[in-house]
């Protein structure tokens, strides 16, 4: 995320990760079924309190996601992308049949609705993936770590 | 001789106007075997080397001087002069012939030369070559003369004075070439070690080097020269850093450089900077400490890199240790001192603001330096550690207060450069108590990572003599006894028993006093009274506290003393158990007898706990075994723990540990003891010998499984000793054996007395003797195989397995016979399943028996050597087998060629990879499991030999991915995931296909397949899109 020389925030808080959940007795016994829930949702913004889990909402039965990321700062230029990259990341972890909605938590963002408004809207999502240099600014965002 | 002189003539002819370069080779053989000598060969080059035409006296030249490249160890001393004197005089000459005057003069560098002649070529070279507009090759020629001088004329070279170096300047300034470079760092670093005086050309030498620092330099595609920029920046480097004298021109670039944008240059100049630190002293530093320590700062609080970071840090650390160094004077200021002040003035404050922003970079600083010496860590310590300790109190938070103590724990590590010397106290010494009580404290607080720090702070403080008291250490160690008994968190457990295991080590007494008795309390406490409604979870939580402290009794054991205190109370928990008088589970009693085992294999001074394990646990463990078997023959008689599988494999764990490391007399008297007591039934050296007469263990009794057995122990007892000790009445121990597990029908005892067997004919020395042993055994299991209607034919198959993998180990000569065997038996409608996991055994490491731990004759190589010996059998088996049948060979392929070292695997992957796909379509899961685990680490770097095969790779995983075992589901999407790895050109057409059909698998009913289903997919949805 490189966007100028000028960093908006150059010393972030950092916050501890929760971490890799621990393995239970009853994942590793082939008969239980796992049902999917909020811990489930990726932790790469974690670091940054960015997405949380208390912030996370799933819906199994009824296939819905929903998911609230806090800016670090309120006027982060950096809000649209970074909520693209979780719808992103999102659309391409989650079975079809969920309905993934990603929105700023309220108040902490100067223009919330704009951004909330972009996010929601599916032809602009699509559109912004057709554009390769925003994909390439996702993917770099998505990518693993190595 | 004029028949010579006409054949040297014709050569020089061909050579000279004929234009055939292969004459010269001729010639160099003719001058070499004595046909001519050099002088006629000059005669004969006579006129070509006065002609009038530059080309002719070139070629003439050139004859001379590849001549004199073969042969210049032949020259007299007045030849050499001769030859020297004219072609000094041809440097002058016409410049297309000056690279075959420098060939000759090369080669003859090489002699001995006269005194005086070395400095005249010099002249001569600096004076009328211009170097550096000579082609490379003529450039490397000029170069490796000086290298030749410089190794034979020292002296007369050094008697030239700064000139050399000035004609040396010259030569080398504005070299480009990475090859010729090299030469000429090699000539600079002779110039600076080997004391040439450089008088007034100082900079000029440090100019003509130092403007090539920092080197960027990327080889081309296919170096065939193979100079990397490692190479050029060692050798720059050596240069460089190799005087003092260039202290006032160095230091500033560095500081210059440190400054780059570019990464590379960054690292250059801090690791030039710590390579100089070793020969410069404070007075070279002084003036640019300042400037450096800006730089330095900037780099560790600024960096996002960390290797940077590390470089910067050892840089600082190099810099105080080279201040350190200097002898002081009185008169002048303590460099160290005031280096010191400037580093603590800009890092302490950062300690003690209340947001702790920079205090990590700032700590890491501090302890660089203070670990360069002891004084530098003394002034440090001293006045850093009151500011932690003061800053711990005030602070409220618990994330703030971890922070400080691992600030904390750093200062007190023990870093072996700035220990304190002989008759200094440690620099803690005077913070002692206020350390203490700031460890005790952190210890009762409820945050799991202020405990874990603490006992990490409370380990370094033990390892340095004198920082903990008496008092403190029983303090430390009623703490860790309370966070045994009480904490759950699996972190600090884990933490405390590491403490704990260091600082018994030291402070053994205290443990066993303050530790060990509480322990054992807890052990034997009975549980409480159940009916309560929490009853069930209670008890989990006391089951785990008896697990801790078992565990924590093997780890602190590491020393005799301590081990002779809980090593009886472990003995006490399998006795109770036995007898009933206290109520262990089997999984404790298991716990048990790994911290036995434990105990046996971390001692110490193994000859005391040895002698212990001898004397009091070995004897005791057999007495309870045999006593828990006799008892439970009885109708309706309870059944003691001692007689499970599970508690008896671990008893064997322990006394295989033990008896390996016996002194080789009490293994003798242990091997005698176990053999009379299972031959003879003695039982004369167990503890309670209260046992009815005569006891035959190892004769088989149909309801005695019990007895039966017990074998294990024998084997754990026999076959752990080192192949030095000799077994008493071994053929009858054979014979025994081979009988019990022949005709027993308790499968643990059958397979103990094969395994006891053929951990006995590893260590058999080979010979006719046991050549006819094994052969009567082969008959008698062959017999039995070959009886279709036999009831035994899985005793002797196990029989048979064992004994295989002894002698493949061993490389004995009969292996194949029975590897032989083996294979056939894969096709057997009865065995075929067990032949094929017999491989599995065979290949792999087993834990009681026929490893390194038993000193069994183990070759390394033996797996790679047992496939290649019989890969071609099993693909012909495989081939000829009919299809109901060729499962079977899948599966013990992929056992073998699971077990392989990698880069077998990868070189025999050609070969293997259609039977490989073959055995994924198969249908048993464990066959595709084993086959897919094997697979997995060959996808991580994939060879070319897998590209054919790679459409039918992916419809295989795919296919696995919805297969009904989690572990074959996550398996195969841990291999797709690792193709993803593979070049992007290859993997474009199945992208679509696998991203689809991993859609499924993303809603999986497991939560651990679904998480690799997600890091698979991410991958496949990353390739050939831009920003991977």
């Amino acid at each position: 995320m490189s966007g100028g020389t000028h960093l908006d925030n150059a010393n972030p808080v950092i916050y501890q990760r929760s971490g890799e959940r621990v393995l239970t007795v009853e994942e590793e016994d082939e008969d239980i079924v796992d049902p999917i829930d909020d811990r489930e949702i990726f932790v790469t913004l974690e670091d940054l309190n960015v997405v949380e889990q208390m912030r996370v909402n799933v819906d199994d039965q009824g296939s819905t996601v929903s998911v609230e990321f806090t800016p670090t700062i309120p006027h982060c230029s950096m809000a649209t992308l970074i909520g693209l990259s979780i719808k992103v990341k999102l659309l391409r972890s989650l079975p079809n049949r969920f309905k993934i909605d990603v929105h700023i938590t309220p108040g902490t963002h100067a223009s919330e609705d704009a951004v909330n408004k972009q996010l929601a809207d599916k032809e602009r999502v699509a559109a912004a993936l057709e554009n390769s240099q925003l994909l390439e600014v996702v993917n770099q965002c998505l990518a693993a770590k190595i | 001789m004029a028949a010579n002189r006409d054949v040297l003539l014709g050569l020089v002819e061909e050579f000279v106007s004929g234009q055939q370069d292969s004459k010269a080779a001729e010639t160099a053989t003719g001058v070499k075997t004595g046909q001519f000598t050099v002088l006629e060969l000059v005669e004969a080059l006579g006129l070509s080397l006065t002609s009038p035409e530059p080309q002719t006296r070139g070629r003439g030249v050139q004859l001379l001087s590849l001549v004199l490249q073969e042969c210049y160890a032949n020259l007299s001393e007045s030849e050499v002069e001769v030859l020297i004197a004219f072609y000094e005089n041809r440097l002058k000459d016409h410049y297309a012939i000056t690279p075959h005057v420098l060939q000759g003069i090369n080669a003859l560098t090489k002699c001995t030369l006269p005194s005086g002649l070395s400095i005249s070529i010099l002249r001569s070279l600096f004076q009328d070559v211009h170097v550096q507009s000579l082609m490379l090759k003529e450039r490397s020629c000029v170069y490796n003369i000086l290298i030749n001088l410089m190794a034979s004329q020292e002296e007369e070279l050094k008697g030239l004075g700064a000139d050399f170096v000035f004609g040396f300047v010259q030569a080398m300034d504005g070299e480009r070439d990475p090859r010729n470079l090299l030469l000429a760092f090699q000539i600079a670093h002779s110039i600076i070690y080997r004391g040439y005086e450089l008088g007034k050309f100082t900079e000029e030498l440090f100019e003509v080097t130092s403007c090539y620092f920092p080197i960027d330099f990327t080889p081309p595609p296919n170096d065939p020269h193979g100079i990397t920029q490692e190479d050029l920046i060692m050798s720059l480097r050596a240069v460089l850093t190799g005087t003092p004298r260039f202290a006032e021109y160095l230091l500033p670039l560095i500081i210059e450089k440190i400054d780059s944008d570019v990464q590379s240059a960054k690292l250059d100049s801090l690791q030039t900077l710590t390579a100089c630190t070793a020969v410069y002293t404070h007075k070279d530093l002084a003036e640019f400490l300042s400037g450096l320590w800006t730089s330095l700062r900037r780099e560790v609080f600024q960096t996002a890199s960390e290797k940077v970071e590390t470089a910067s840090l050892s840089s600082l650390k190099a810099l105080a240790a080279c201040l350190s160094r200097s002898v002081q004077k009185s008169d002048s200021d303590d460099a160290l001192q005031s280096f010191l002040d400037l580093v603590l003035t800009d890092c302490k404050h950062h300690l003690c603001e209340p947001d702790l922003k920079l205090v990590w970079p700032s700590a890491k600083i501090l302890q660089a330096v203070a670990s360069a010496s002891y004084r530098a860590s003394h002034k440090i310590t001293g006045a850093v550690v009151p500011v932690l300790l003061e800053q711990y109190k005030n602070s409220t938070q618990c994330a703030q207060r971890r922070t400080l103590l691992e600030v904390v724990q750093g200062f007190v590590q023990p870093v072996q450069s700035s220990l304190p010397g002989e008759g200094d106290e440690s620099v803690l010494s005077g913070f002692q108590e206020p350390l203490c009580s700031l460890v005790f404290s952190a210890l009762c607080e409820s945050s799991t990572g202020l405990q874990v720090t603490a006992t990490r702070v409370l380990t370094a403080l033990g390892q340095q003599p004198g920082l903990l008291s008496v008092p403190d250490v029983e303090l430390a160690a009623d703490h860790l006894t309370r966070l045994v008994l009480e904490e759950e968190e699996s972190e600090v457990c884990s933490a405390v028993l590491e403490c704990s295991g260091s600082l018994a080590r030291l402070f053994p007494t205290a443990f066993v006093s303050k530790m060990i008795p509480k322990l054992k309390e807890e052990i034997f406490s009975e549980p409480m009274e159940q009916g309560e409604s929490n009853a069930p979870k209670q008890a989990h939580s006391q089951q785990a506290v008896r697990q801790r402290c078992l565990k924590t009794l093997a780890a602190v054991s590491s020393k005799a003393s301590v081990a002779q205190e809980s090593a009886p109370i472990l003995l006490e928990v399998l006795s109770s158990a036995h007898s009933g008088s206290c109520s262990f589970s089997l999984e404790e009693v298991v716990s048990a007898c790994h911290s036995l085992q434990r105990i046996a294999a971390q001692a110490q001074d193994t000859e005391d706990v040895g002698r212990f394990f001898h004397d009091i646990i070995i004897p005791r463990l057999l007495g309870l075994a045999v006593q828990a078997a006799l008892h439970g023959e009885g109708e309706g008689a309870r059944n003691s723990p001692l007689t499970e599988e599970s508690v008896l494999f671990s008893l064997v764990l322990v006394m295989s540990t033990a008896c390996g490391r016996l002194q080789s007399q009490l293994a003798i008297l242990t091997a005698s003891r176990a053999v009379s007591l299972f031959l003879d039934g003695d039982v004369s050296f167990l503890p309670e010998n209260d046992l009815p007469s005569p006891l035959q263990l190892l004769k088989k009794q149909s309801e005695a499984w019990r007895q039966s057995q017990l074998v294990c122990l024998l084997m754990a007892c026999v076959c752990s000793m080192p192949r030095s000790v000799e077994i008493p009445q071994i053929d009858r121990l054979f014979c025994e054996l081979e009988e019990l597990s022949c005709t027993c029908t308790h499968p643990f005892a059958y397979t103990s007395a094969a395994k006891c067997f053929a951990g006995l004919v590893n260590k058999r020395p080979g010979g006719e003797e046991l050549d006819s042993m094994l052969e009567r055994t082969m008959k008698r299991i062959s017999s039995e195989l070959d009886c279709a209607s036999s009831s035994f034919r899985v005793q002797a198959f196990t029989l048979l397995l064992w004994v295989t993998k002894a002698l493949l180990i061993r490389y004995h000569p009969l292996s194949t016979v029975l590897t032989d065997k083996l294979f056939s038996l894969l096709k057997d409608s009865e065995l075929s399943g067990a032949a094929a996991n017999g491989f599995s055994l065979i290949m792999s490491d087993t834990e009681d028996v026929l490893n390194r731990a038993c000193h069994a004759d183990l070759r390394i190589m033996y797996r790679q050597r047992f496939f290649t010996e019989n890969s071609a059998k099993l693909f012909q088996g495989f081939n000829s087998a009919e299809k109901d049948r060729k499962s079977g060979y899948l599966k013990a392929l992929s056992h073998i060629v699971n077990h392989l070292p990698r880069q077998v695997q990868i070189t025999e992957l050609p070969a293997l990879l259609p039977l490989l796909l073959e055995a994924l379509s198969c249908t048993e899961q464990g066959v595709q499991l084993s086959t897919l685990s094997c697979l997995h680490p060959i996808l991580t770097d994939p060879p070319p030999a897998l590209t054919p095969h790679l459409d039918s790779l992916v419809s295989h995983l795919l296919a696995l991915t919805t297969s009904t075992v989690m572990n074959v589901r996550i398996a195969s999407l841990r291999c797709l995931h690792a193709l993803s790895r593979l070049p992007e050109h290859m993997l474009l057409p199945f992208r679509a296909r696998v991203i689809r059909a991993l859609a499924v698998p993303l809603d999986d009913k497991k939560r651990l397949v679904r998480k690799e289903a997600v890091l698979a997919r991410a991958e496949w949805f990353l390739l050939g899109s831009p920003g991977r």
